[in-house]
């Protein structure tokens, strides 16, 4: 299924179900957020949050930790604007199924706190049915997208 | 797949009768270092009968929602057991972190160490 606004990303990797393997990868993409320049600080430790939450949930919920299947990742990187899909091979999720972990009931549960964080810290997220792919961007306040 | 030795993940300091927890690690990341946070922080309470924990985070600069959920159970521990978790020193960017998901309203968290032992 095509996004209609998905961007072209000129960068695609693939990476085993790995949380070393995915550090590399954020180390990476870190790296070139640097040099490629635009954002604030506090914005590098949004995206560096949303990737982290992002990957892990591939590799954990929607892969199961299984290293036989895959994580696919593509970006786009240009000064104050970042542009990532990522996919599992996971079954997929409906991420309107998870509850609301600010929800005082819910406090003292591990649910969706990952989600939330994502969702306040990008400026765009989309989960593409059935679930195992996540598009986020972020572009900079300083309107250098 | 252990890459990592399993070293102590935290530095410990008695100030009166209460324990203050000082992070080694900058960013409390990854599933393997999270685990044995949690077993360092659960072991306080489970084992050594620490009952007033002061969790300074003057040393962390990034951590992920999987660490907040071992702080979850870590608050609950300490509870269950009649005492108190008291946190400081929390970055602002953490902060944020902290607020988004409620748990700013859960924990009892301070701007210094000098405030949060008086808090005890």
């Amino acid at each position: 299924m095509n996004q209609p606004d998905s961007p072209h990303y000129p960068t695609r990797v693939s990476i085993p179900s790995d949380l070393e393997e995915a550090r590399q990868l954020q180390d990476q993409i870190e790296q070139q957020l640097m040099e490629v320049g635009g954002f604030s600080e506090a914005e590098i430790f949004a995206i560096k949050l949303a990737l982290e939450e992002a990957l892990v949930n591939a590799i954990k919920h929607g892969n199961q930790m299984d290293r036989s299947k895959m994580v696919h990742v593509a970006f786009r990187l240009e000064t104050g604007r970042f542009d990532i899909q990522i996919a599992d091979e996971g079954p997929g999720f409906d991420p309107d199924d998870v509850p609301d972990c600010t929800d005082p009931e819910n406090l003292e549960r591990p649910c969706g706190r990952g989600l939330l964080l994502m969702r306040h810290y990008m400026n765009r997220i989309d989960y593409i049915p059935p679930g195992n792919i996540v598009v986020m961007s972020k572009w900079s306040k300083n309107g250098q997208a | 797949m252990s890459s990592q030795p399993r070293r102590r993940r935290l530095e410990l300091e008695e100030v009166g009768d209460v324990t203050v927890v000082n992070f080694v690690d900058k960013k409390i990341l990854d599933e393997q270092n999270i685990q044995i946070i949690g077993e360092q922080l659960f072991d306080l309470v489970d084992n050594q009968q620490k009952r007033k924990i002061l969790l300074n985070f003057g040393n962390v600069e990034f951590l992920s929602s999987a660490a907040l959920g071992k702080l979850i159970t870590l608050n609950k521990k300490v509870q269950t057991a009649g005492g108190k978790l008291v946190m400081c020193n929390i970055a602002r960017s953490i902060m944020e972190v902290f607020e988004i998901t409620k748990l700013d309203k859960m924990f009892k968290i301070f701007p210094d160490e000098q405030a949060a032992l008086q808090a005890f």
